[in-house]
């Protein structure tokens, strides 16, 4: 019993962390790739960004001396969120808009997301160093254990406090994002534009109004998607870089422009990753008497080392198969 | 127009020269021969965009395997692996990973009797998973063995120019592959598939330590001309020696630039070229004019990755030491990108003075940025504000930002470049 715990402490809530992190992050991709049509690569560091805006702020209000149960970082979050979504709407109007007016190529606005990705990452280290940053430095991060009433279990089911609160607030995010993309006019809108722009314009909708809302959900989610992310694991300049391959593989896997298809994407991908450096033989040792072979000490399918190498594998091959991704998504 | 080339390459040459006064002749002529290195990858990549129009975001891949390349083939031989049983580990392996490729071959092949649709596709990947296993299966006692008792498997002691051309093919022959792959895929889709698998041959390139020793790092590699050691030993003075040393490995690289900038514009003005521009400007005309645009298109991306093969050993042999870990995105891919928008894609000399003027910018804006905070740190300690902490390390930090800047100042000002490509017409 306690191995079946181990596996789900280890494999199921590694896998949900990380798949709520790649979904969080592969929405805002999917978003701005629906709408405006190029693969916004400065994405990941929209996240990083986010996650340095909190912890500005969070550290603000521990110099005041307030204190609230739950973690400060995640207190301050929607503040950050608002100032995010603020510099995403700056970006886009000082480096993106102006490109689009000109009819630039999708691969032009691609190559620009490139140079806002170098701009960002060496304003954050110009600013905060290379140094790594925790958000748990004045108040302890909590530690969630919920025993199993089953017999011959010892080990308690264990996941920590940022883990708890990155799930709950992924699934509200979504479910948020869903009720505005299906019930509200401007949302409406934004999947009418995503389908057919031309049509979309002629419609009567304003689509300068879309985009503009665009670059606000996306903003706002990558701050909140970076700033979980920190609070999980730990802040550092290149927190988000690392992880906006498969963040992007994410999106493609649910087909790029297909909202819930990034979601889907993030999780498969998320599951993918842990169960695939997971040891298997943790599993089987209850069974080593009826099985055939000597399990040995350690049985992953593949090295810890190449655990972010298994999304880019599977990207590659979604590529190859089915580059439309799981469900058909928006690709010209 | 040629005032305009003549202007742009008289003030490169100004530059050079200044930053020659400035900062001394070794300092100088070491940038040099990394520029000219940058410059024949940029060329590279201005095959397969300003040519071929083909998105490429794997140089780094590229790169690194040039770079191991020329340290495969140039460092001194390994004689205890040789003489352990690390070779019959490796035939073992070797016969595994060809049972796994001709089992793969059959299970792509399995419709011939008669079972097709969802069985194939199920029958696939069962034959991919069993050659997997086969092949870990010899492999991992195969690299165990090796790194405990040899370490790893050491070079070839070849000629370092053999190395270099080494790395060209390799290049190639992994551009080969990556374009077979991709290259069927749009451009922000390829854009993703070559970084992808750029990443996934940096984690390779980096964790095989019996083959490449992994973090390791080798060195020193040797130079395929005598280095500052050898003109010491000589007599000569340090500084002397390493002007010299790097002056003969300088004249090396200009040459191969040379010649493959002679190659390539030969190729661009020729009818190949034409050929060339006809696919990336309407491939769907130039498809039905009977040209075969995949194959085309396969053909450019393998030629540009043996000149980024070639740029990447050039820079190993000349640092010496091969670390997988210091290849990072930034600096091996997007940097390149940034040479080539700025020199101007399309033009083998824009690639050529965007190359070298964008390293220069790069390695200058740190001790510029750092000479910027000191004064501003002196202002406001004199303010009463206290100085800045950790100038060294921001001002490191400074030139990224001044790239991305510079790209986005580019495309937005000068989107063909300084150079822009110039079309001749013939009427």
């Amino acid at each position: 019993m306690n191995d079946l715990i181990f596996f789900f402490n280890q494999a199921i809530i590694g896998g949900v962390v990380l798949g709520s992190v790649y979904a969080l992050g592969a929405v805002g991709v999917t978003l701005i790739f629906g709408i405006l049509r190029f693969a916004h690569f400065a994405h990941g560091d929209m996240m990083t960004m986010g996650g340095f805006i909190a912890l500005v702020l969070a550290s603000l209000l521990a110099a005041a001396g307030i204190a609230f149960p739950l973690p400060m970082g995640f207190i301050v979050l929607p503040f950050a969120m608002v100032i995010a979504a603020g510099f995403a709407l700056g970006i886009d109007r000082a480096f993106y808009a102006p490109l689009r007016v000109r009819g630039a190529k999708p691969v032009t606005l691609l190559i620009a997301s490139i140079g806002v990705t170098m701009m960002i990452q060496g304003l954050i280290r110009l600013f905060f160093g290379v140094g790594t940053y925790s958000f748990f430095d004045s108040e302890p991060k909590k530690l969630i254990r919920i025993d199993v009433p089953i017999e011959g279990a010892t080990r308690p089911i264990a996941f920590s406090e940022p883990q708890l609160l990155l799930v709950i607030s992924t699934v509200v995010a979504v479910i948020a994002l869903h009720y505005f993309l299906t019930r509200s006019r401007l949302g409406k809108g934004m999947r009418a534009m995503a389908d057919n722009p031309d049509l979309a314009k002629v419609s009567g909708i304003n689509t300068r109004l879309v985009v503009r809302v665009t670059w606000i959900i996306a903003g706002a989610l990558a701050c909140l998607a970076g700033t979980m992310l920190a609070l999980d694991v730990a802040l550092k300049p290149d927190l988000a870089f690392n992880i906006v391959l498969p963040i992007f593989a994410a999106a493609i896997l649910g087909g790029l422009g297909h909202a819930y298809g990034a979601i889907a994407g993030g999780f498969v991908l998320g599951f993918a990753e842990t169960l695939a450096v997971f040891n298997w033989s943790v599993v089987l040792r209850p069974f080593r008497d009826v099985l055939w072979f000597d399990i040995p000490n350690s049985l992953t399918l593949v090295q810890s080392e190449y655990k972010l190498t298994v999304a880019f594998l599977i990207l590659v091959v979604v590529l190859l198969v089915r580059p439309t991704g799981i469900f058909k998504g928006a690709s010209t | 127009m040629t005032m305009r080339y003549i202007a742009v390459f008289a003030a490169l040459i100004a530059l050079i020269v200044g930053v020659g006064v400035m900062m001394g002749t070794p300092f100088t002529v070491r940038l040099l021969v990394e520029a000219f290195a940058f410059a024949l990858i940029a060329m590279g990549l201005n095959i397969q965009w300003g040519f071929g129009g083909l998105f490429n975001f794997g140089i780094l891949g590229m790169l690194m395997v040039g770079g191991f390349a020329v340290t495969f083939i140039s460092y001194p031989v390994n004689m205890g692996f040789w003489t352990s049983e690390g070779p019959l580990y490796l035939g073992r392996t070797l016969l595994a990973a060809a049972i796994g490729g001709v089992l793969i071959f059959f299970a792509h092949r399995v419709q011939r009797f008669g079972i097709t649709g969802k069985a194939r596709g199920t029958v696939i990947v069962v034959a991919w998973f069993i050659a997997y296993v086969i092949f870990r299966s010899q492999m991992d006692p195969a690299a165990n063995y090796i790194t405990s008792t040899a370490g790893w498997v050491g070079g070839l002691g070849l000629p370092v120019l053999l190395g270099w051309a080494f790395g060209g093919v390799l290049a190639g022959l992994v551009g080969y592959l990556v374009g077979k792959v991709s290259l069927g895929l749009r451009a922000d889709y390829l854009a993703i598939a070559t970084i992808g698998i750029a990443e996934i041959l940096r984690a390779l390139i980096k964790n095989v330590e019996w083959l490449t020793r992994g973090t390791l790092t080798v060195s020193p590699i040797p130079w395929p001309v005598p280095n500052p050691q050898a003109f010491q030993a000589g007599g000569a003075s340090p500084s002397a020696s390493f002007v010299l040393a790097r002056g003969g490995y300088l004249a090396l690289v200009v040459i191969v630039v040379l010649v493959a900038l002679f190659l390539i514009h030969r190729a661009y003005r020729g009818p190949w070229g034409r050929m060339m521009r006809a696919i990336r400007d309407n491939y769907i005309a130039a498809g039905s004019m009977g040209k075969d645009v995949t194959g085309r298109q396969l053909e450019i991306f393998v030629f540009g990755s043996v000149l980024m093969g070639i740029g990447g050993a050039i820079l190993v042999s000349f640092v010496g030491i091969f670390d997988p870990s210091s290849y990072q995105p930034i600096n091996h891919t997007f940097i390149i990108w940034v040479m080539l928008i700025v020199g101007g894609s399309g033009n083998n000399f824009g690639a050529l003075f965007g190359g070298i003027f964008i390293y220069f910018v790069w390695v200058l804006s740190e001790p510029l940025a750092q000479a910027l905070f000191l004064n501003l740190s002196a202002f406001s300690s004199d303010m009463g504000w206290g100085a800045i902490p950790d100038i060294e390390s921001r001002a490191v930090q400074m030139r990224v930002f001044v790239m991305g800047l510079i790209v986005t100042i580019a495309l937005r000002f000068a989107p063909k470049g300084l150079l822009p490509e110039f079309i001749g017409r013939k009427d």
